[in-house]
């Protein structure tokens, strides 16, 4: 018989081939942008707003997508390749991960105002109906018979802020050291029977799944909670003390240079800075950073005292290191025999 | 029995032409598909040095969490040994109605997405559910949220692979050799005993080695349903996406490495144990 | 099909068993699914039919029935060669390579996708010169059709090895004496011997390909329209605390996967004969 000719093998493991050119880098007017899990509403709404303006300002039309997922997961992917214009994310420290590998250059913290951070937001505890557990401050978490929900930090942005907010709280508190914000943080984490890996899914499980009396989460996640679970009267406590939380934006530098959408890319976040930017952001429940428009909103974002993570951490480097890494003060809270 | 049906045949007589090409497909297919990728998993821990690779799967977190994923798996394998043996036998064996039903739902853990599963299965057994309400109720039980609801997500995945292996062979079986043993005076214990389950061992044997490694390696539909405690209920493939998260590639490739090294010898064992059970038999 | 044993357990136990296997049937089968019909329909049939009907989902939609279009025919391919090669010649590392089929069911799909990230990320093997000529795999339909090969690699060569096996070379070497060319004598002894043994593990393998979560999700960059697959789509959904679009979705697939299994079932009632072992 005839030897089966090359050609026909070839024709086997040819199908992948057209495929993988297929999806070469989309035409230039798109943009994508990488984002994480709590700010669906708000990007969805600002972006069709922004297409329109970009088309109405260049003749240009203009599809901007979005992605969301965990904050870290999000800034891995566009460290291995998924081509972002921008992102949006939940700690600076997922955008340096993606400035470290040189993606983005390093200054870019101070390429925007406010640390790049357009909009901020802080972490606010969520309660049953009427709050039978009178649960008010952070020291509450740790008294015994309260069930805690809060994510994983180790796989969310938003559980890293849960977990500072209150080591910040413990640190303020008399004689408070990191040894006894360590020793409170076990008698609060004793009282989490689920540990989710995103903020979304610790949100359902607190209001559809009953779990739990209080959910530590993210201030315009807990609003959102209230819209969604109508039916379940949660409600709302401000603690006192609480964290400053500045989700940072970005250009992508390499890939906005490589697809030619860098005009777009910066046009997008600035649009954020920018009235109607910073009215949506209010909207969704995220602290705009106008005063003028924050003090208009003072009835919806309480005033509170908020600490920021360069001042009583030193950094989000410092924090990661010291709090979420393998051997952190995370991991020492599960050590077995505590 | 296939394997002893081919030992059992006539050695080779002549070549059957056309082994080149086919030959040629199947290295080709692997390579890509499989090898290739699995090499760059062997070979990625290693950056992290012999000892770093040893300290990275030897801290107490990842060490409860192999525990957790290899315990749970060899339980819910086992337990989906009976159900499986018990499902195939009604297809089989009984007529009844809404057999066909029954016989097209069994695959449904194939075609359900995992994380819709694990939805699905929390929804059932948390403690507000359907059944796990009464559970709480009646026994004071919590299913979803701990390791009993990683071996119930496991034991629903892993359900079909028992029942399907099993199915042929308990079909093939037939009754002609349980009659014959009935003839020659056997009680019915003794024809289960001797007959039934000894020809169906080998493929419950092998039933059980794919739930199995199906089971250990589940990621969908268990991280809803688990709780997701350190050092209670957090599996292992959850440990590589937290070390993921921390980009740290090599340690996450590392328990992905040590996982599919540890699930071997356990698959070996149950391949060997098959291979001697048919060398008896033939 | 099957003769009734001669030696039937007395009827009670019959009917006891019968009854136990429906109960863990519908127990451990049933309600699941019941459950995920119930919330889908929780809203009312609107708005489970409107999130169907939503371009996002339509585009997932597409897409995963695109991927498994891809990777069902090339895993049905290499399977029937693989199992060919193994069942019907001789040749050193037989048993090695009847196990490295089998390697992906106990790979776990996180580290499934991972490999991919590995080779062809930007921090991986391929993924730097691949971007220099403008390819993107990882983060887009190759990379999500590479994932998929994967976790249903072993499905048709599991189910259709074992018949091959059963069935032995005896034919082949017959058509071989009469001149028969290897393609031939494929195609026409070997294949009409397992064509349904095939048709299942080819069912198989796509329900799982349509299906696939895990590895998937690590491969896709949840780009909304463009790189969700439907099972990640009902993630997205679920996240966006639209439960009932969520689990309408989920149905949909379900759905999808029943329909192929009912097939599986009519075809082989239509056939009146057992298949293979299923993986």
């Amino acid at each position: 018989m005839p030897r089966p000719s090359l050609a026909r093998r070839a024709l086997l493991a040819a199908p992948l081939l057209p495929l993988a050119r297929a999806a070469r880098a989309q035409a230039p007017r798109e943009l994508l942008n990488v984002s994480y899990d709590p700010t669906r509403e708000f990007y969805r709404e600002y972006n069709a707003g922004f297409a329109k303006s970009w088309q109405a300002g260049s003749g240009q039309p203009l599809r901007v997508s979005t992605s969301h997922g965990g904050s870290g997961r999000q800034a891995r992917s566009v460290i291995d390749g998924l081509p972002a214009d921008v992102v949006t994310l939940a700690l600076a420290y997922d955008v340096d991960a993606i400035a470290g590998r040189g993606l983005i250059a390093r200054d870019w913290m101070g390429r925007l105002p406010h640390n790049s951070a357009p909009y901020t937001s802080t972490i606010v505890l969520l309660v049953r109906a009427g709050n039978p557990k009178g649960i008010r401050d952070w020291g509450d978490l740790a008294r015994p018979g309260i069930a805690v929900i809060t994510p994983n930090p180790k796989t969310s942005g938003g559980a890293r802020w849960n977990y500072l907010a209150a080591w910040a709280w413990a640190l303020r508190q008399p004689g408070g050291s990191d040894a006894t914000a360590g020793e409170y943080l076990g008698r609060v984490f004793r009282n989490v029977p689920v540990l989710d890996t995103g903020a979304r899914g610790s949100t359902t499980s607190f209001a559809q799944r009953g779990q739990g009396d209080v959910l530590l989460a993210w201030e315009n996640e807990a609003h959102l909670a209230l819209q969604e679970f109508r039916e379940a009267k949660l409600g709302i406590v401000y603690p006192p003390l609480s964290i400053l939380a500045e989700p940072s934006v970005a250009v992508v530098d390499q890939n906005v240079d490589r697809r030619g959408t860098r005009a777009a890319a910066e046009a997008y976040l600035r649009g954020l800075y920018a009235p109607e930017g910073q009215a949506l952001a209010a909207k969704h429940f995220y602290r705009p950073r106008d005063a003028a428009l924050l003090a208009a909103n003072a009835a919806r974002f309480p005033a509170m005292d908020l600490v920021t993570v360069d001042a009583a951490f030193g950094g989000w480097g410092q924090a990661q290191r010291s709090h979420f890494n393998d051997g952190g003060s995370f991991d020492r809270l599960y050590r077995p025999g505590r | 029995m296939s394997a002893a049906l081919a030992l059992a045949a006539p050695r080779r007589v002549r070549a059957i032409p056309g082994f080149g090409l086919a030959f040629g497909i199947t290295l080709a297919w692997l390579s890509v598909i499989v090898l290739v990728p699995l090499a760059a998993l062997a070979i990625r821990p290693w950056e992290l040095g012999p000892l770093g690779v040893w300290d990275s799967l030897t801290e107490p977190r990842v060490l409860a969490s192999l525990r957790l994923s290899f315990g749970a798996a060899l339980l819910a394998a086992a337990i989906d040994l009976p159900l499986g043996l018990l499902l195939a036998w009604a297809i089989v064996r009984l007529r009844f109605p809404g057999r066909a039903l029954l016989d097209a739902a069994i695959d449904l853990p194939f075609a359900l997405p995992t994380a819709v599963a694990g939805i699905a299965l929390t929804a059932i057994l948390a403690p507000n559910g359907w059944l796990g309400a009464p559970l709480a109720a009646a026994f004071g039980w919590k299913v979803a949220f701990t390791p009993w609801g990683v071996v119930a997500a496991l034991v629903f995945v892993g359900l079909p692979f028992v029942t399907r292996t099993v199915e042929p062979v308990l079909r093939d079986l037939g009754a002609e050799a349980e009659e014959a043993a009935a003839t020659l005076g056997a009680t019915r214990p003794q024809v289960l005993a001797r007959v039934v389950l000894p020809a169906l061992l080998p493929a419950l044997l092998s039933g059980f080695g794919l739930a199995f490694a199906r089971a250990v390696g589940e990621y969908g539909s268990v991280i809803f349903i688990a709780g997701n405690m350190p050092m209670v209920s957090e599996i292992a493939p959850l440990l590589i996406v937290v070390r993921l998260e921390q980009f740290d590639y090599a340690g996450a490739a590392a328990i992905g490495l040590a996982m599919l090294l540890l699930s071997f010898p356990v698959l070996l064992a149950l391949n060997l144990w098959q291979r001697a059970l048919r060398r008896g038999r033939a | 099909m099957t003769p009734r044993p001669a030696i039937d357990p007395p009827r009670w136990l019959h009917l006891a068993l019968g009854g136990l296997a429906l109960l863990v049937g519908l127990l451990l089968l049933g309600l699941p699914l019941a459950a995920v019909f119930t919330e889908a329909l929780r809203r009312g049939w609107e708005v489970a039919s409107a999130a169907i009907a939503e371009p996002d989902t339509l585009a997932a939609i597409r897409l995963t029935l695109l991927v498994a279009a891809i990777a069902v025919p090339l895993n049905t391919i290499g399977g029937l060669a693989a199992a060919w090669c193994i069942a019907k010649h001789e040749f050193p590392g037989r048993r090695l390579l009847t196990a490295l089929i089998e390697l992906p069911f106990s790979v776990s799909p996180v580290i499934a996708g991972l490999v991919f990230v590995l080779i062809f990320g930007m921090q991986g093997w391929l993924g730097p010169s691949l971007r220099e000529h403008g390819i993107q795999v990882v983060f887009a339909l190759p990379g999500l059709v590479l994932a998929t090969l994967f976790v249903t690699f072993p499905f048709v060569a599991r189910t259709v090895l074992p018949l091959m096996q059963e069935q032995g070379r005896a034919e082949e070497e017959a058509a071989a004496t009469l001149g028969a060319t290897g393609w031939q004598s494929f195609r026409r002894v070997t294949l009409p011997n397992v064509k349904w043994a095939l048709l299942s593990g080819v069912l198989l393998c796509n329900a799982r390909a349509m299906g696939e979560f895990g590895a998937v999700s690590v491969v896709s960059g949840h780009i909304r329209g463009q790189t969700n697959t439907m099972p990640l789509h009902v993630e997205i959904l679920y996240n966006e605390y639209q439960f009932a679009a969520a689990f309408a979705v989920a149905a949909l697939l379900a759905l999808l996967g029943l329909v192929t299994l009912a097939a599986k079932a009519v075809l082989q009632r239509l056939t009146g004969r057992a298949t293979g072992p299923a993986p």
